[in-house]
């Protein structure tokens, strides 16, 4: 077990910059989520961590050894594919196996190892099959396995749910967690699915366009998101953003959008008053939206049309004609909404969000 | 009445045309066989319809493996053929892997040149090779065929192979690599596994158009004892006009079956390889 | 944010040092061209040096007997201009690599669609009429040599037998039939290929688009040239090329069963060189500027395969 470190880390290739100086420290039995959409260099960056991709410049610290320059073989480190990379002529005992026959461990101790692991994975009657004759989620099984017996200081996976169907996702991403807890070995994970990203890791690193957005707990991540490409990427449905112009006097500060008027929450004022008549970006979560159908609710709230309803059945998603485009509300999913009719909306204020329109960073 | 007509239409549409197919592809070898067990008297006896055996005799086979050089040429034609299957197979993976996996400049035009050199025939190239074989000294030796050979198997061999490697997923390697093998273990022990059925492929033809080259054996290793089947055949039994037409065509028996051997284990392999080629060059 | 602790420093160091060559050959490029070397060590040892090798021979009339030779400029190509045999040699090598492709393309097309029914011993049948192109086409060749016999030959005793002909044929006894003779043996040899590469992209038509186009009514004439066809034009046009290169720069067919004869009157490129350059007289410079004729040819058709070839990957 060990801790990673990123130390400015870019990677080219032919002119192309796939990681932007990404500068990352990974605690020792950290279970960490590398997340971004595709392309922004996730992928890459694992790579260059297993050693499979060489560095264009910086350097790659594993547990107290600078690894940069180490072929992958002596990195000491396991690595799960999205395909699970299972060697195909091998049956599931030899897959196992073949990490710690390379290393030259004796017989009984790989049988050890491996029955042991097989056993903890609930895969000890599938040894002599080959993969072939193998499930999907069996397979997972299998690479997650041929990982784990051979006891590395770091797992990486790059993607190691997005081959399986839903159901079985999210019951294996549960095993995962426990087991990542269980075992504490320090974990790097790639996905560009955000709700995996929440619900596994400690920390999240949110990466585009080769560059680290923002490094944090997933509470800190959705609450207080550094700009608005994470404000948005995070979080589903996604975080309503619309233009707004700050409008100060009778000593209050306004948020002006079309022809509603929003409060300034009280701790912000102050920050906002620097943008005084210029346009910022405003965000709000769906979930920070309360509606209610009809005209009930106090005069202060909003009243806007109902586009959309999607009954997810756990809650309602409706879809409002705000201001300045769509604004997507989460409801209640016992109260019936029909489109066309006017909706009385509240927004948690305090729970409101703004952006520099220029620079994109947040506000607050 | 539905049935019957179906199965003359089968007949005429298929079975026919399948059998005259047969007959017009297959006459020459049933010839081959009969006339090479046919005993003398009958051969040349033309009033008896020829193609039928009424008598039959090993006696040109007897007199081809005692009375001619016959199993000095197999045991070249073995030689050359193995040493030269050998050579261009190890060439072959090594070059299809590097063209198949690696990234690198210069990939691209180094696959094309190997694309081209497969189409480089050997009658345009024996004239200057000859003096180039005489020159290394080779001429009249095994090497003489087990170098020339590979200019035109390595092209295909490796042409095929690099097909082949491609269809594996990088990521084997890769995890094999993070799993502590070196490169070298890693295309050794996943790699080439799997490679398997391509590898034999490029064999089975290796060994097919090197047994049965002939122009090169012709101007190379012509003359003496160094002959290979096809040439020692065709220039040592025929001497003037005077065909010895049994031991001819007994030796043209023997000198297909090993590859027809080959051929019917791997069929498979052979039409996958030859459609390979084909198909993708 | 971080700086590699003290001890890790020592380890970059040492690196640089020590493993420099190490990692220089592990990386691809490198690996890339080491793994290539054997292979084209061999190919410029045994393919490009005598490629041009062979250009500079073609300009000296160097022989076998005296191998320096004299710088002759283009006179062994002009002289052939005036040559006879090498005139017919021309005809007989377009003949020869171009007349018989038609005939092997539709043999070939017809064997592999009957070739892709099911029927019983369909395997065996498959395997068994890929014989004429496995087999040594010098020692089958030899099997034609007593099937076209003056004396000898069944097909003569089977007509006469049949009260069709007076006297033997002579299969290889004058030019026309010779070359005749010659083509329906490369038939022979050629059709196979063209059946089996084919009935292999007969296999990859999706059984669905014919199903679809039979709903839509369309007949077996129609379906195949709707359905079938389209999908397995690349092959076909990959086939034929690789057919009329082969053919085209042939030598062991013609070689056995006439030798160039009647009269040096059938002769195709390889035979007529190896004739001058080799067999006869060992004119050397004369042989490979025969040789290095097919060459603008060769060139074209390669040239167009390699574009097909292309344009198929992409």
């Amino acid at each position: 077990m060990a801790q990673v470190i990123y130390d400015h880390v870019t990677k080219r290739f032919d002119g192309v910059i796939a990681v932007n100086d990404l500068t990352l420290e990974v605690k020792d039995g950290e279970f960490l989520v590398l997340v971004g959409p595709s392309g922004c260099g996730k992928t890459t960056a694992l790579r260059c961590l297993a050693g499979l991709e060489e560095v264009s410049s910086g350097d790659i610290i594993i547990g107290d050894r600078v690894v940069t320059h180490i072929p992958p073989k002596d990195r000491d480190i396991a690595m799960v594919f999205q395909n699970y990379a299972l060697y195909p002529h091998m049956t599931v005992y030899e897959n196992m196996a073949f990490g710690l026959k390379l290393r030259k461990m004796p017989k009984q101790e790989i049988d050890r190892r491996v029955k042991e692991v097989a056993e903890m994975l609930g895969i000890q009657d599938l040894l002599n099959r080959k993969p072939r004759q193998l499930s999907g989620g069996q397979r997972q099984r299998v690479a997650l396995g041929r990982a784990i017996v051979r006891e590395p200081q770091v797992f990486l996976m790059d993607e190691p749910l997005s081959n399986l169907d839903a159901k079985l996702r999210v019951q294996t991403r549960g095993e995962l967690i426990k087991l990542q807890r269980r075992l504490g070995v320090t974990t790097i994970y790639v996905t560009h699915d955000q709700v995996e990203a929440m619900t596994m890791g400690h920390r999240i690193a949110v990466m585009n366009q080769g560059v680290l957005q923002q490094l944090d707990t997933p509470e800190n991540l959705y609450d207080h998101p550094a700009n608005l490409f994470v404000a948005t990427f995070i979080g589903s449905p996604a975080m309503n953003i619309f233009p707004a112009r700050v409008v100060t006097g009778e000593g209050a500060v306004r948020l002006v959008a079309g022809d509603v008027t929003l409060e300034s929450p009280a701790e912000q004022r102050g920050r906002l008053a620097e943008y005084a008549n210029r346009e910022v970006l405003v965000g709000i979560r769906p979930e920070d939206l309360i509606v209610q159908p009809g005209q009930v609710g106090e005069d202060r709230h909003l009243r806007l049309p109902v586009e959309i309803v999607e009954p997810l059945g756990s809650e309602t998603l409706v879809h409002l004609r705000g201001p300045v485009g769509t604004l997507i509300a989460k409801a209640d999913p016992h109260v019936h909404f029909s489109p066309g009719e006017l909706a009385s909306v509240r927004v948690k204020i305090e729970h409101l969000h703004a952006f520099d329109p220029q620079t994109e960073l947040a506000l607050f | 009445m539905v049935g019957s007509n179906r199965l003359s239409s089968r007949l005429v549409l298929l079975y026919l045309p399948l059998a005259l197919f047969t007959i017009f592809l297959l006459f020459p070898f049933y010839w081959m066989l009969i006339i090479s067990l046919k005993p003398n008297n009958l051969l040349l006896n033309m009033k008896i319809n020829p193609l039928y055996l009424t008598q039959f005799t090993l006696d040109h086979y007897r007199y081809l493996l005692s009375n001619t050089d016959f199993p000095r040429w197999a045991l070249n034609t073995a030689i050359v053929t193995f040493g030269a299957t050998f050579l261009s197979l190890t060439s072959s993976i090594l070059m299809g892997y590097a063209l198949g996996r690696f990234r690198f400049r210069g990939g691209n035009v180094a696959g094309t040149a190997i694309f081209l050199a497969y189409l480089i025939p050997p009658t345009l190239l024996f004239i200057p090779l000859s003096q180039v074989v005489a020159r290394f000294g080779l001429y009249n030796t095994y090497w003489a065929l087990i170098f020339t050979y590979p200019t035109f198997l390595i092209p295909f061999a490796s042409w095929l192979l690099m097909g082949y490697f491609r269809t594996i997923p990088r990521e084997l390697e890769e995890c094999a690599m993070i799993d502590g093998a070196s490169r070298f273990q890693a295309m050794w022990r996943i790699i080439l596994p799997l490679a398997l059925p391509g590898v034999l492929s490029a064999g089975i033809f290796s060994f097919t158009l090197s047994w049965n080259e002939f122009l090169y054996a012709l101007v190379f290793m012509g003359s003496g004892e160094m002959k290979t089947i096809p040439v020692g055949t065709v220039s040592d039994l025929i001497r003037a006009d005077l065909f010895q037409w049994g031991p001819l065509m007994a030796a043209a028996m023997l000198g297909s079956v090993p590859v027809a051997i080959a051929y019917m284990f791997f069929v498979d392999q052979y039409v996958s390889g030859l459609t390979a080629g084909a198909v993708k060059g | 944010m971080t700086t590699a602790p003290a001890g890790t420093v020592r380890q970059v160091m040492s690196f640089r040092l020590r493993d420099r060559v190490r990692h220089w050959l592990d990386s691809e490029p490198v690996l890339a061209y080491l793994f290539m070397s054997p292979g084209w060590l061999i190919l410029l040892l045994f393919m490009s040096y005598p490629f041009f090798l062979g250009i500079w021979i073609s300009l000296t009339d160097r022989t076998v007997g005296l191998p320096s030779g004299e710088f002759v400029g283009l006179r062994n190509y002009t002289e052939l201009f005036r040559d006879r045999t090498f005139h017919l040699t021309v005809i007989n090598t377009f003949i020869y690599g171009f007349v018989t492709v038609p005939f092997k393309l539709f043999l070939g097309l017809l064997l592999a669609l009957l070739l892709n029914q099911a029927f019983p011993m369909r395997n065996v049948l498959r395997a068994a009429l890929l014989l004429p192109w496995i087999v040594p086409t010098a020692l089958s060749s030899l099997a034609w040599l007593m099937l076209y016999d003056a004396v000898l030959s069944p097909f003569s005793w089977l007509l006469k037998n049949w009260g069709l002909i007076e006297s033997n044929i002579a299969f290889l006894g004058t030019r026309t039939n010779a070359i005749i003779s010659l083509c329906i043996a490369n038939i022979w040899r050629g059709t196979p290929f063209f059946a089996v590469a084919i009935l292999a992209g007969l296999q990859a038509v999706p059984q669905e688009l014919h199903e679809a186009a039979a709903i839509e009514g369309a007949n077996r004439v129609q379906r195949f040239f709707a359905v079938t066809l389209p999908v397995i034009k690349g092959i076909v046009v990959i086939t034929t090329l690789f057919s009329i290169i082969w053919t085209f720069a042939d030598f062991q067919l013609v070689y056995v069963l006439t030798k160039g004869g009647p009269a040096n009157s059938t002769h195709i490129f390889g035979t007529y060189a190896w004739q001058i350059g080799i067999g006869g007289a060992g004119k050397l410079g004369i042989g490979a500027a025969i040789s290095l004729y097919m060459f603008p040819v060769l060139a074209v058709l390669s040239a167009i395969l390699l574009r097909y070839v292309r344009s198929q990957e992409a």
